[in-house]
């Protein structure tokens, strides 16, 4: 079961206006997401997470934003040239999605009740009487104390890893097939993080929902994760099983993140951290978009853009020239900086 | 909500003694004896004194202001000294006139301020959002007299469709119950003088809602432009949500309170009588009354005047604070 694919995309390229030119900001990314799998893309800001999901959802705003190519194919179907109104039956319904700011992510003008309900009603013939009880329902579903008084509270009221759980009722009123959760750890504390991801598991497995989790912290992905896209300036560098990708990383941009990742056992006086930034939307023109970043770059890395290549281990694929090089050790040019 | 509302209420207080202590004292900054000027070159010792006696400008001005405040709690507001009549009578009429005018007015500078806000925002950068934004400027920047003239010129003298001055018919004029003429010729159920009131109404109303729904647009449309790019719009958005509703309920909401306060300051502005568009219009509201005691140095009915102006002022204040609390349930909780 776990096998069938939900959510694929294909070479999407989202590109969003500046002055008179459109900068990709997602260059050609293609991914599947299967039926009760969990997975994680990751990368620094500014390498197209939040795009792609954003995509996903129909929300990429147009203009600036423009979908160049690429199908987005849900259950079988091609979302990218569906009416707003077909899509308004997708989004919150059969794929919904949950934010990285629980604070601002929901309206502090209506009451957790009006909220909840509003998702729940959107999508079903529900009576008021029912959208309560099911709002309760979704309520303890998450993990939260004394449901019936937290519907008539406002979002000032409650906590932020409170609010992070309604986010989730809510995203989950109707049952979706995908979640795409943009960083939704990211704000909260440490303890609270690993309560919302255990949740997300719990979820996970509880309604088979498939879940994409964005984030740019592998210890997260590490954690709940079944597959792993890493993604570097609006493209897929290296994606696999997420056992694989840890243990085994093939693409210097995933070795530097897993690097700066703390580690209990080793003593270090400062943290690893990648030097450099990730370049700005079509600001590389030639060779390998890390190239400039990279501890191991060489010749070939500057004049050609690799391609995703397939490794021998089951779906595990990478775009860099190191492992084409089998002898060609003596071709690199070494450290840039 | 009603410890809010109690607390804003009693707070008050003391703007309203600053205000009759401001309003007192303008008597006092006359130059002189008051009475002398007020009665002019001309006038017999007599009449000074009596004029001075009945003012009770010979006693101490502690003395004074204590009488004055006791007066106006008793709800008296004086004498005029031009048709020798109690205050508080005469000025009724006045005020519900510019009641009427200002209500309708600040009715048709919201609906269509409001929604051209909105429009603009959801929409922005298309023409229709210039267009708005260039008539929202064309119209704070126009004098309203001007305005007034013109509406008068093409849709009274050239097209006939609307008459020029005044409130109601002359020859049929309207029995007044409140002095609100829309409502007392529907308590008498004359619809058709109801009609020839509502279409004396339509032009003063229109150009004095022009410059508000220019300032009300303005104001929705950069608070609307704001919330569209908040947090919890997206939210609404992922949930499958509508536009309209994304915009009217989760937007709207938030982006209405500074909205209110430019509403409330300019419903305070127009019930303080546009003396102009009265003028024009041959209005008779508080601006002309005001004015016509000004003219005659009716002190006490121009005192009384500031007085109820300042008045309102403070009361469309309080409603504007208190529907703050019935939007954002989180002021109540900050102090």
């Amino acid at each position: 079961m776990k096998n069938e694919p939900i959510l694929q995309i294909q070479d999407l390229k989202v590109s969003f206006q500046s002055g008179k030119k459109f900068l990709p900001a997602v260059d050609g990314i293609s991914f599947e997401l299967r039926e009760g799998e969990i997975l994680g893309i990751v990368g620094e800001s500014g390498s197209g997470k939040s795009v792609t999901s954003l995509a996903a959802m129909g929300l990429i705003p147009i203009p600036p934003g423009k979908i160049e190519n690429g199908e987005i194919i849900f259950d079988g179907k091609d979302l990218k040239n569906i009416s707003e109104k077909e899509w308004r039956k997708i989004r919150g319904n059969q794929i919904s999605m949950i934010f990285q700011e629980p604070m601002t992510s929901l309206n502090p003008l209506f009451t957790i009740g009006n909220q909840l309900m509003e998702a729940i009603r959107l999508h079903t013939k529900f009576s008021k009487t029912e959208a309560i009880a099911r709002s309760i329902e979704l309520l303890k579903l998450v993990g939260i104390p004394r449901a019936e008084g937290i519907l008539k509270e406002y979002p000032h009221q409650l906590s932020g890893g409170m609010r992070q759980r309604v986010m989730i009722a809510m995203a989950m009123a109707c049952n979706p097939r995908v979640l795409i959760a943009d960083e939704p750890t990211t704000a909260l504390d440490v303890t609270i993080q690993a309560q919302i991801l255990a949740l997300m598991k719990e979820l996970n497995q509880k309604t088979n929902t498939s879940i994409i989790l964005i984030t740019h912290d592998l210890g997260v992905v590490a954690e709940i994760c079944e597959r792993v896209i890493v993604m570097y300036a609006g493209q897929v560098v290296e994606q696999g099983d997420v056992r694989t990708i840890l243990k085994n990383p093939q693409h210097p941009y995933t070795k530097g993140l897993l690097k700066s990742v703390p580690n209990l056992k080793e003593k270090k006086e400062r943290l690893y951290s990648i030097p450099g930034t990730v370049p700005t939307p079509g600001s590389i023109l030639q060779g390998c978009r890390f190239a400039a970043r990279c501890t191991e770059v060489f010749e070939r890395c500057r004049l050609d853009a690799p391609d995703l290549y397939n490794l021998e281990k089951d779906g595990h694929e990478v775009r860099c020239f190191l492992h084409t090089l089998k002898e060609g050790r003596d071709e690199h040019v070494g450290v840039t900086s | 909500m009603l410890t809010y509302t109690v607390r804003r209420i009693l707070s008050l207080i003391p703007v309203l003694i600053g205000m009759t202590l401001i309003v007192f004292a303008i008597i006092h900054a006359i130059p002189g004896n008051p009475a002398q000027v007020i009665l002019g070159q001309r006038a017999t010792k007599e009449t000074i004194a009596a004029l001075t006696k009945q003012l009770g400008l010979e006693q101490p001005w502690y003395i004074q202001y204590f009488d004055y405040i006791s007066a106006l709690l008793h709800g008296d507001l004086g004498i005029s000294l031009r048709t020798r009549g109690p205050i508080n009578q005469e000025v009724w009429p006045y005020l519900a006139a510019t009641m009427e005018l200002t209500v309708v007015a600040i009715i048709i500078a919201v609906i269509i301020g409001v929604n051209a806000g909105i429009i603009s925002a959801w929409f922005s950068k298309s023409w229709f959002d210039y267009a708005a934004m260039v008539f929202a400027l064309v119209g704070v920047s126009m004098p309203i007299f001007w305005l007034g003239l013109m509406g008068q010129w093409v849709f009274s003298i050239e097209l006939g469709w609307l008459p020029t001055t005044g409130r109601e018919n002359p020859r049929d004029p309207v029995t007044s119950i409140t002095n609100i003429y829309l409502l007392d010729t529907l308590l008498q159920g004359r619809f058709d003088q109801f009609k020839i009131v509502f279409q004396h109404l339509i032009l003063p109303s229109a150009a004095l809602a022009t410059i508000p729904m220019a300032i009300i647009a303005r104001m929705t449309r950069a608070t609307m432009l704001e919330v569209m790019r908040s947090d919890y719009v997206r939210t609404a958005r992922a949930k499958g949500l509508r536009m309209f509703w994304v915009v009217y309920k989760h937007s709207l909401k938030n982006a209405i309170i500074p909205v209110l306060t430019v509403i409330g300051l300019q419903t305070g502005l127009l019930l303080g009588g546009a003396i102009l568009t009265e003028t024009i219009f041959g209005w008779p509201g508080i601006g002309r009354y005001l004015y016509d005691a000004i003219n005659f140095r009716d002190y006490p009915v121009i005192q009384s005047g500031i007085l109820i102006i300042a008045a309102i002022f403070v009361l469309i204040n309080l409603i504007v604070d208190l529907l703050y609390v019935l939007i954002d349930p989180r002021i109540k909780f900050t102090k």
